[in-house]
């Protein structure tokens, strides 16, 4: 059972959390603090999983974003861990296209192409703007998790249908 | 990567100011909207460099949208802005109470995206049961019922969220109607809401379980998986109920491993693998011990197995389920082996995330093969000494399960070093219980026992577990058989303690200072040639530490009065009380006072603290009778009559409400008498704290139960590296048809190295090492041991056994008890103590302070004794699960010849005539249910049958012995179950039950958690030339524990306005049930109600649940319907009553 659900970045700034059960809003800050810095303390070298109080972290770093989940001893590690990646790669599918948009219209912010930029990892491209995206549309990207993990349960991995409800709303909302 | 990372970071803030805030419209769909104002918020918290900062703009921002959200022109755009700010700064840790209510409003009126922004905010906002939820249920009512889908798609996804619990009877037919739906996306989602009102009131959807299985059989995927959620619960709390469906879910999986689903489930081009995981998880709880169905599993385990191949985290997700659901159900040895190899790729794996996998399946699979361990002990070793500390924690965690006797050295060593490293106080509790855990278990010897003791002590300081030190303690009071024994490591632990207490200025923790005081108090006369006086003097040094506790002192205190009582006068004992008769500490004074007193009085002193006496019973005159006499003088001066504890704070509870008209002068009387002496304030009173003996000597009840304690030693020797031979020999003594195979190969692969250490010379100096800990650490481990691996029922014998019940209480009650009179508020007039004191006669005073004592206990008796019980209680299950799980796996290890009937018993004859089945006749009078048959095999057959006297439900259990050879040692025994209570114990035991014959047994079940309907197992074994097990279940329903409540329709109005908890339902009448007297008398008779009174179409009726819940019934018939309207004390009982009702009406 998946407990929460953290994106914080390396200065500590929570940028999107979801709990699954409840927590009282002032004890969410301390958890989340002590959380990053957990995550903060650990190498590359060593596992992405942390035993924490009486439950376990799975995290992920992309560039200066943390994707930590909380999870009880019931669920598997590493299908958490490559469920934060799942959830990244929706993302970036959703926000490629707006990126496409914004190339369009001309007036992004981002530097397409930065020299830090390479197409071949396109995590990073994706990443480069991603703090940006998930802060700006902070909605969307709650639908998006909610598609995908309900009441602390894996509901829906698949792309299409996890993007599906969205981009109907988008396209309404557009006309 | 890093130098990226840094750029990336140093150009955000760069990036953020480049916004300008009037370019662009702010508006289209997911567009990155800088020139909005939750653009201009983030922008402004992120160059913000301080939280004070932080709090000021958040606080700006908060009055700002309050202004905006309240004000009437604000439109619904704007609204949703507001909304996504707001979430914002809530996710900051900054509260916005003020804009739930505007969130709800955003989903009523709202259009699409804002619409599901409001329903967003109010899934964050809000907690499940959160009053301003009911506001949302229209909202959420209207939605499901209309024509546009993403409508309907938001309400269901906000219901499948959070939704209140007694508001799902608005909803839940709409829902229903939508798994009919066209369109894949409504019926998944509607899936997924009665998922959530599975999890929150399991009884409402109890009726439409076929429709789950509707749901499983759905031609969508995804509908197909929705439902596997509910499923996995359902088998969880009862999987005998869903054997049916394994072949269904191993087909699904099949399909789902050969990649028969549309290609946009896959990732990583592995098909749908959470999906797998879910499925596989499924397998495992039904495979559970059961072996026909597992059966059905292993085709597509083997093969799920063989498909994950691909080098790909996912793959290893998948396969870690696969290996631990191989590991659960019934064993199969081939693909055991091949579970096995692939652990072996875990964990030799160079990705830090595999081999952490790998060591928790090692984990996991290494109570039913120990043998892995062996095979994997140097990349053991290796984890042991990993850079990563998380590794090294689930290492330690394997090295637990596999601990005996002659590993346990090594292993606490291991243990205590990495604790010693450790800060996180989580950790360290958890790693000092196991440590004293195992020390206790297996200690070599008492040198050990007590340093590691100590070791516990000084690192788990104040953090462990109290049970720890009140174990400790009482192990060394209670002692074991062996007197001399005994005695040897009571002189030890007092010799190691005064050897710490000799080093100056050593910080040691409270409790270990406890309990040093406490040994050195009752046993230090144990040392020969040690001089009281150098005891007392360190014991007086460490009093004047500031960093000791006052609690700390009281036991200090003790110890020297104990102390001092065996030797004739000290110059430091007349200093101390010199010293602290002038002390600040009112507890220290009072203390310096007895023991002065008690000095003038050898003679008493030394009866009141004789010598290792601190198990000695103690007789108590518990009603104080001695006493009268002086409440009697104290009544007629006018003292306040005793008032027990409860009462006296139900008083308080009720002043504090009302108005003190009092004036303040006045109180003070009534305060000192609810101090907790009441009644007998002074005397009392003033010996409070005066426990000098309190802490050894058991008072207050008494003890009948001495522990009985294997004095059989095992002595730690280091028996070579690898013991596989022996491993190999003590194979005999035991069939284990299954994992043999591994243990072969274990052997094959360990080979190089058995020969490598005869070829020392080519051995680095490192490997050396290495195996040498290998040796010390995996010692022991092999067949031989393996019922003492199997979830640690042990056979082998244990030096220290665990305490029994009885005293376990006693010995936190006894520690509560003196912690109180440590810290209990001191006697309003302490300046009297003295005089008042030297008022009493020896005899009289040693009367007092028993009486002050046991007053006290009294006084928190009930607290702390439950307290205990529940700790004794949680420390029986765990024993429980564990007996329980070491028969599984002792079980899944015999299981051919279980389950195959035995060839060498020849006697049985084939089809007796039924022995004859009758109720005593004190019980047939009751009404019961029919006998029915439990379990039965060629030789002895089960019957049961309930029945339902007025205050108990009494099951009555049948055993015949069908063969013509008496049965011997026929063991029936309970699985100890959620919902139930079994009286008086879990088990039943025939020593012998002659041929033809039959025994009968009686147990009394209690509903202890209300469910409509619940299972009870167990398992019968008996001795006929070979042992043999039988398992059963018993299924009880809410109705058997009901009972008719006789009472007057005026009592039923009284009641009725007492209780709060009530649920009201609508039920359709059937053209048989004609009148209202029909369906009563019709419910009467199912489920045994009382009918009160039926007053044309209205009707009450009265019943309780055993042993006296009381829940009332109002009913009206109206144009073909029946208004049920419960109410009752207590909360679940009008659900699961309804539902009983319900099912009672579908029938008739």
């Amino acid at each position: 059972m998946i407990k929460f659900f953290l994106m914080v970045n390396k200065q500590g700034q929570t940028r999107l959390s979801r709990y699954y059960e409840h927590v009282e809003i002032h004890k969410r800050t301390m958890l989340e603090a002590e959380v990053i810095k957990n995550c903060l303390s650990r190498s590359k070298e060593q596992c992405s999983f942390i035993e924490y109080k009486d439950f376990k972290l799975v995290y992920r770093q992309y560039a200066a974003l943390f994707i930590v989940v909380g999870i009880n001893e019931t669920e598997n590690e590493m299908a958490v861990y490559e469920l934060i990646h799942n959830f990244v790669e929706v993302l970036d599918r959703y926000f490629s296209r707006v990126e496409k948009w914004c190339v369009m219209r001309n007036d992004h912010e981002v530097n397409v192409n930065s020299p830090y930029l390479t197409k071949t990892d396109t995590h990073l491209s994706f990443f480069f703007q991603s703090e940006l995206d998930i802060m700006f549309n902070l909605d969307r990207v709650h639908i998006i998790l909610d598609e995908m993990v309900l009441n602390g349960c894996i509901v829906e991995t698949n792309k299409n249908r996890i993007l599906a409800p969205l981009f109907v709303l988008d396209k309404m909302a557009e006309s | 990567m890093s130098d990226v990372v840094e750029r990336t970071l140093s150009a955000l803030p760069g990036l953020l100011g480049q916004h300008d805030p009037g370019a662009g419209p702010g508006g289209g769909p997911g567009r990155v909207s800088a020139t909005s104002r939750l653009g201009g918020l983030i922008r402004s918290i992120t160059a913000l460099s301080s939280k004070h900062e932080e709090e000021k703009l958040i606080q700006q921002e908060q009055t700002n949208l309050k202004a905006t959200v309240s004000a009437p022109t604000t439109t619904l755009r704007l609204m949703k802005e507001c909304m996504v700010r707001l979430i914002y700064c809530e996710m900051l840790g900054y509260e916005s109470s003020f804009g739930y209510i505007h969130a709800i409003k955003l989903a009523q009126q709202g259009n699409l995206l804002e619409k599901r922004v409001g329903y967003l905010a109010v899934s964050l906002f809000l907690h499940e049961n959160h009053e301003l939820l009911l506001l949302l249920v229209n909202t959420v009512v209207k939605d499901l019922q209309s024509t546009n889908l993403v409508e309907v798609c938001m309400a269901l996804t906000v219901v499948s969220q959070i939704f209140p619990r007694e508001m799902i009877p608005a909803v839940l037919p709409l829902i229903e109607d939508k798994l009919q739906h066209s369109k894949e996306i409504i019926r998944r989602k509607a899936v997924q809401a009665l998922y959530k009102f599975y999890l929150i009131a399991p009884n409402q959807v109890q009726h439409i379980h076929d429709k789950f299985r509707k749901a499983l059989c759905d031609r969508d995927v995804g509908v197909m998986a929705a439902s596997l959620h509910i499923y996995l619960q359902m088998i969880k709390k009862n999987a005998s109920g869903y054997k049916d469906l394994t072949e269904s879910f191993v087909t699904i999986l099949k399909q789902v491993v050969g990649g028969k689903l549309p290609i946009d489930f896959n990732y990583h081009s592995v098909p749908a693998p959470w999906l797998q995981i879910q499925l596989l998880r499924i397998l495992g709880l039904l495979g559970k011990d059961d072996p026909r169905t597992s059966e059905l599993m292993y085709d597509v385990l083997d093969e799920s197995l063989r498909r994950a191949e691909i080098n790909h985290n996912i793959t290893y997700a998948i396969l870690f389920e696969c290996v631990q659901t191989i590991y659960t159900i019934c064993p199969k040895s081939d693909l055991l082996e091949k579970a096995a190899k692939c652990i072996g790729k875990f964990v030799l794996s160079p990705k830090i995330n595999l081999k952490y996998l790998g060591l928790k399946a090692l984990t996991y699979v290494i109570q039913q093969d120990p043998n892995l361990a062996l095979q994997h002990q140097m990349t053991i070793i290796e984890c042991l000494d990993h850079p990563d500390p998380i590794i090294k924690r689930e290492t330690l965690e394997l090295l637990y399960r596999i601990t005996n006797g002659q590993n346990v050295t090594v292993i606490i060593q291991k243990m205590l070093d990495y604790l010693r490293q450790s800060k996180e106080e989580y950790t360290i509790i958890n790693l000092t219980g196991k440590i004293a855990e195992l020390a206790e278990k297996y200690a070599p010897d008492n040198e050990w026992f007590i340093q590691t003791m100590n070791a516990v002590f000084s690192v788990g300081g104040d953090v462990m577990h109290p049970d720890i030190p009140n174990n400790f303690l009482r192990l060394l009071a209670e002692g074991f058989d062996d007197e001399k024994e005994d005695e040897q490591l009571r002189l030890y632990a007092v010799q190691s303690y005064l050897s710490l207490l000799e080093e100056e200025d050593t910080f040691y923790p409270q409790k270990f200072l406890q309990v040093m005081s406490w040994v050195l108090g009752e046993y230090s006369y144990l040392v020969n040639d040690g001089d009281p006086e150098v005891i007392i003097t360190k014991l007086y040094r460490l009093l004047k530490q500031t960093f000791v506790t006052s609690e700390t002192k009281a036991w200090i205190m003790s110890a020297i009065t104990k102390i001092s009582s065996r030797m004739p006068c000290s110059k430091t004992v007349d200093k101390l009380m010199q010293e602290f008769s002038t002390s600040l500490d009112t507890c220290m004074r009072q203390y310096a006072f007895e023991l002065k007193h008690l000095c003038e009085n050898k003679e008493l002193m030394k009866n009141l603290l004789p010598l290792d006496a601190s198990c000695d019973e103690i007789m108590v005159d518990a009603s104080l009778s001695f006493l009268d006499g002086f409440v009697a003088e104290g009544l007629s001066c006018g003292a306040a009559p005793y008032k027990p504890h409860h009462q006296r704070q139900e008083e308080k509870l009720s002043q504090e409400k009302a108005l003190n008209f009092e004036p303040y002068g006045l109180s003070f009387t009534s305060s000192m008498s609810s101090s907790g002496f009441t009644g007998r304030q002074s005397p009392a009173g003033l010996s409070l704290g005066s426990d000098v003996s309190g802490n050894s000597a058991e008072i207050g009840q008494k003890e009948t139960n001495c522990l009985k304690l294997d004095s059989v030693r095992k002595l730690w020797g280091k028996e070579g590296y690898l013991p596989k031979k022996e491993t190999k020999t003590g194979k005999e003594d035991k069939t284990q048809p299954v994992p043999q195979d591994s243990i072969l190969m274990g052997h094959v692969v360990d080979l190089p190295l058995t020969q490598s250490e005869q070829q020392v010379v080519s051995l680095s100096e490192e490997d050396k090492e290495k195996q040498q800990l290998a040796s010390t650490l995996f010692v022991g481990l092999g067949s031989n041991n393996t019922i003492s691996l199997m979830g640690k029922a042990d056979t082998t014998p244990q030096k220290f056994k665990k305490k029994s019940k009885i005293s376990e209480t006693q010995n936190s009650k006894e520690t509560s008890s003196f912690q109180n009179i440590a810290t209990l508020p001191f006697s309003p007039l302490p300046d009297t103590a003295p005089n008042n004191k030297e008022n009493f006669q020896g005899n009289e005073h040693l009367g007092l302070r028993k009486v002050s004592l046991s007053s006290s206990e009294v006084l928190e008796a009930s607290v702390s004794f439950d307290t205990s019980q529940s700790l004794t209680e949680a420390v029986l299950d765990e024993k429980l699960s564990n007996c329980r799980l070491s028969a599984s796996s002792l079980f899944a290890d015999s299981n051919i010849e279980v389950f195959q009937p035995s060839q060498s018993v020849p006697d049985i004859v084939a089809n007796k005539a039924p022995l004859s089945l009758c109720l005593p006749g004190e019980l047939a009078d009751h009404p019961h249910s029919e006998i029915v048959e439990l379990c039965s095999s060629d030789i002895l057959t089960m019957y049961s049958c309930k029945v339902w006297t007025d205050d108990r439900l009494l099951l009555i259990l049948f055993i015949a012995n069908k063969s013509i050879s008496p049965l011997k040692t026929v063991t029936l025994v309970f699985e100890s179950a959620e919902h139930f209570k079994i009286f008086e114990s879990l088990s039943c035991h025939f020593p012998v039950i002659e041929a033809q014959s039959m025994e009968s047994c009686q147990k009394c079940v209690q509903l202890e958690k209300i469910c409509t309907e619940g299972i009870l197992s167990g398992s019968i074994s008996y001795h006929l030339d070979t042992d043999t097990h039988l398992e059963f279940s018993l299924t009880f329903s809410l109705s058997d524990f009901i009972r008719p409540m006789k009472i007057t329709t005026e009592d039923f109005g009284k009641l009725w306005l007492s209780f709060s908890n009530d649920v009201k339902q609508n039920l359709k009448m059937s053209p048989s049930q004609g009148s209202l007297s029909v369906v009563l008398n019709a419910l009467k008779e199912k489920l045994k109600l009382h009918i009160v009174e039926i007053i044309g179409n209205e009707g009450i009726v009265a019943c309780q649940l055993l042993p006296s819940v009381p829940c009332l019934l109002h009913c009206r018939t109206h144009a073909r319907t029946l208004a049920l309207w419960f109410r009752s004390s207590c909360s679940a009982l009008p659900d699961s009553l309804l539902y009983q009702c319900q099912k009672v009406m579908e029938e008739s």
